[in-house]
């Protein structure tokens, strides 16, 4: 029986990109950006999936749009199977899931207005035109912090925090009910960035939203989402509820991420485990566990045995057998 | 050169940019000195001015349209700014030498990673040939990239960013110099990237015992790698302390805004701290204090909107350009 609670639901998402050489275009490879992903998002919650360039999480968030075809695997958004869907009965579908990107300055058209940005949705999809389109902008303006009059200005008018407050205005303009946020404040500064995570919050909170909060910085991560999926080259290796992950990182990749990050804390000085070696091209994955040549815990059976995302308690999943051995 | 020698000194540096709409003030009276085998962070958001004091010191300010038209940075006991072009750029890239940002912008994409090294130190060094080449493969190793021989004779866009990043500083200390300039070295890479490459750069910077001069944004990169901070605000120097007392007593309200909306690993809380506003346009500056308009305390207070206070040491090695900071009451 569906559960109203989840609004959507992912299970083993494939992405594959395939690779062509030759005259005659032929397929010699495939990028396996996304491969085998699933996950669920509780209506009004964010789950925050994170990892480092090259891990598919930007992948994951436009192919669960359709913004990018799926190899295979299934995507159910309130019900509706959208990767199944024909494209002609997609759009209905397209107001309720919107997406914040993370280029303040690619991703605003700099020859159309602040309006006719944060607009278009409403023609788009019929729900507003003239007046009360107008009407309906100035009031989205004001919700995300900014004066209705910006609504003639021009993007390069506006600096990169004030145009990521013009792309969330974009994505709320058509009353989503899930909004990917694809890195939406690592472009920021320090200062920008505090206020625009509160907005989302606040956001979040006034209208009942649910987010998939694809970041790589692990301490906005941890403040904004109540689920946390960790991506290592096209997959999950761990997942679990955010107190558990932080203070309980099962996957030897998760906890080398935590300690790599840097504390504002001169006194505080922390083992730090220091990978060796670089994240491997997603064309050519290694064998058997993906992280076994940088892993510190690695033995011979990893270097065989490919290792899935399993249940070590209710509520905390990792991929590594042998995980409960390791310090 | 002893540890508590001052290796480079910047002395009231004034730097400006003449655009056609109108002069940005970029860096102003900006004062701070390195000691010998330190590090040293310079630490600001976008447009504080941090990246153009670096370029100032090494006198790479375009000009036109910038122009440093004050101060002085006396560097082993010379200015730099009263030296001829070419006696600085025999110190460029050989005593004093500089890594950047975005190191796929900063190297060359039509030369080997091995040609540009080796440019470096023939063009200092005088070593030309085999001999150089193989100091290029020996500074590979050095900075830790494996197969060096391969890799010496790849292009950049064949090398991941942080194997550019490292072949990058490869290329800034084959010379061995006495200050190194980092600027957001690790700011475009991965968290696991960055921790390899901060333990690079210390590891370096004991063996030979150099200085770095660390321009970054990232207040938890400062507090694991620096030993003095030095923060920038709109053009100038706002707090100066060594990183324990910073940290532990922020005194400018920048500061402690800045340490506050860091959302810090293990503390739940409901809201980020934040501070309101923006950072000023360099080219129209707020008057009086640079950061009242966004600061809890100066923000309605006249003396604060009219004057700009000056940086004062409140305590031994801890300086601060803040009214209340030093001691004024309204």
């Amino acid at each position: 029986m569906p559960d109203q609670k989840i609004v959507l639901e992912v299970k083993d998402l494939k992405t594959h990109f395939p690779i062509r050489k030759g005259v005659l275009n032929r397929t010699v490879g495939f990028v396996k950006a996304v491969d085998g992903v699933s996950f669920s998002v509780q209506r009004g919650s964010t789950l925050g999936l994170v990892g480092e360039s090259g891990c598919g999480k930007t992948t994951v968030g436009r192919t669960l749009l359709r913004l990018i075809p799926a190899t295979s695997g299934q995507v159910t958004f309130d019900g509706h199977d959208i990767l199944g869907c024909p494209m002609g009965q997609m759009k209905p579908l397209r107001s309720r899931m919107q997406m914040m990107f993370q280029d303040p300055y690619g991703s605003l058209n700099p020859r159309m207005t602040v309006e006719d940005i944060v607009g278009e949705g409403l023609t788009v999809h019929g729900i507003a035109r003239g007046k009360q389109r107008r009407d309906r902008v100035a009031e989205i303006l004001e919700q995300v912090g900014l004066s209705r009059r910006y609504a003639d200005r021009f993007p390069h008018e506006f600096s990169g925090g004030q145009r990521q407050r013009i792309g969330i205005a974009r994505a709320l303009a058509v009353n989503p009910d899930f909004i990917v946020c694809d890195e939406p404040v690592s472009a920021l500064d320090v200062s920008i960035q505090s206020q625009i995570v509160n907005l989302l919050q606040d956001l979040q909170e006034k209208l009942g939203l649910t987010y998939l909060f694809i970041a790589h910085d692990l301490a906005v991560v941890e403040h904004i989402s109540e689920w946390i999926a960790v991506m290592y080259l096209g997959r999950i290796v761990e997942y679990a509820r955010r107190d558990e992950l932080y203070s309980n990182p099962i996957h030897p990749y998760t906890k080398s991420l935590l300690s790599a990050i840097p504390h504002p804390e001169p006194q505080k000085k922390h083992a730090r485990i220091v990978l060796k070696g670089e994240v491997p091209s997603p064309a050519r994955p290694p064998r058997g566990c993906h992280f076994h040549p940088r892993c510190p815990w690695a033995e011979e059976s990893c270097k065989t045995s490919d290792q899935m995302l399993e249940a070590k308690t209710t509520q905390h999943l990792a991929a590594c057998w042998k995980a409960d051995k390791i310090g | 050169m002893s540890e508590h020698e001052i290796l480079l000194s910047v002395q009231n540096l004034s730097t400006h940019f003449f655009t056609q709409q109108g002069v940005a003030k970029a860096v102003q009276d900006v004062s701070f000195d390195i000691p010998a085998g330190h590090m040293t962070a310079l630490v600001g958001e976008s447009g504080c001015g941090k990246s153009v004091t670096s370029l100032s010191i090494l006198r790479l300010i375009p000009d036109p349209p910038g122009k440093i038209i004050g101060g002085k940075i006396i560097f082993k006991g010379q200015n730099l700014l009263e030296m001829s072009e070419g006696r600085m750029r025999a110190i460029r890239g050989n005593d004093i030498a500089m890594i950047f940002q975005e190191p796929m912008t900063s190297l060359n994409p039509v030369f080997t990673i091995g040609n540009q090294i080796v440019e470096v130190i023939s063009l200092h060094q005088g070593i030309k040939g085999k001999a150089a080449w193989d100091m290029a493969v020996d500074m590979l190793t050095k900075v830790g990239i494996a197969d060096p021989a391969r890799r010496v004779q790849e292009y950049p866009h064949q090398l991941s960013g942080g194997m550019r990043q490292r072949a990058m500083i490869a290329m800034a200390l084959s010379c061995s110099p006495s200050l190194l300039i980092a600027d957001e070295p690790t700011t475009a890479l991965d968290v696991t990237i960055q921790a390899q490459i901060l333990e690079l750069l210390k590891k370096l910077q004991n063996e030979n015992r150099m200085s770095i001069l660390l321009i970054t944004h990232d207040l938890g990169v400062v507090a694991e790698t620096a030993q003095t901070v030095v923060v920038m605000y709109a053009s100038r120097v706002v707090e100066k302390a060594d990183v324990h007392s910073l940290f532990a007593s922020p005194r400018h309200p920048y500061t402690q805004g800045l340490l506050r909306s860091l959302p810090r690993l293990g503390q739940r809380r409901k809201r980020l701290d934040v501070i309101g506003g923006s950072v000023p346009n360099p080219v129209a500056f707020p008057g009086g204090c640079k950061f009242h308009p966004r600061c809890p305390i100066g923000a309605k207070d006249p003396h604060c909107q009219a004057c700009e206070p000056p940086l004062q040491e409140i305590q031994p090695g801890h300086a601060v350009a803040c009214w209340y900071a030093q001691g004024y009451r309204r």
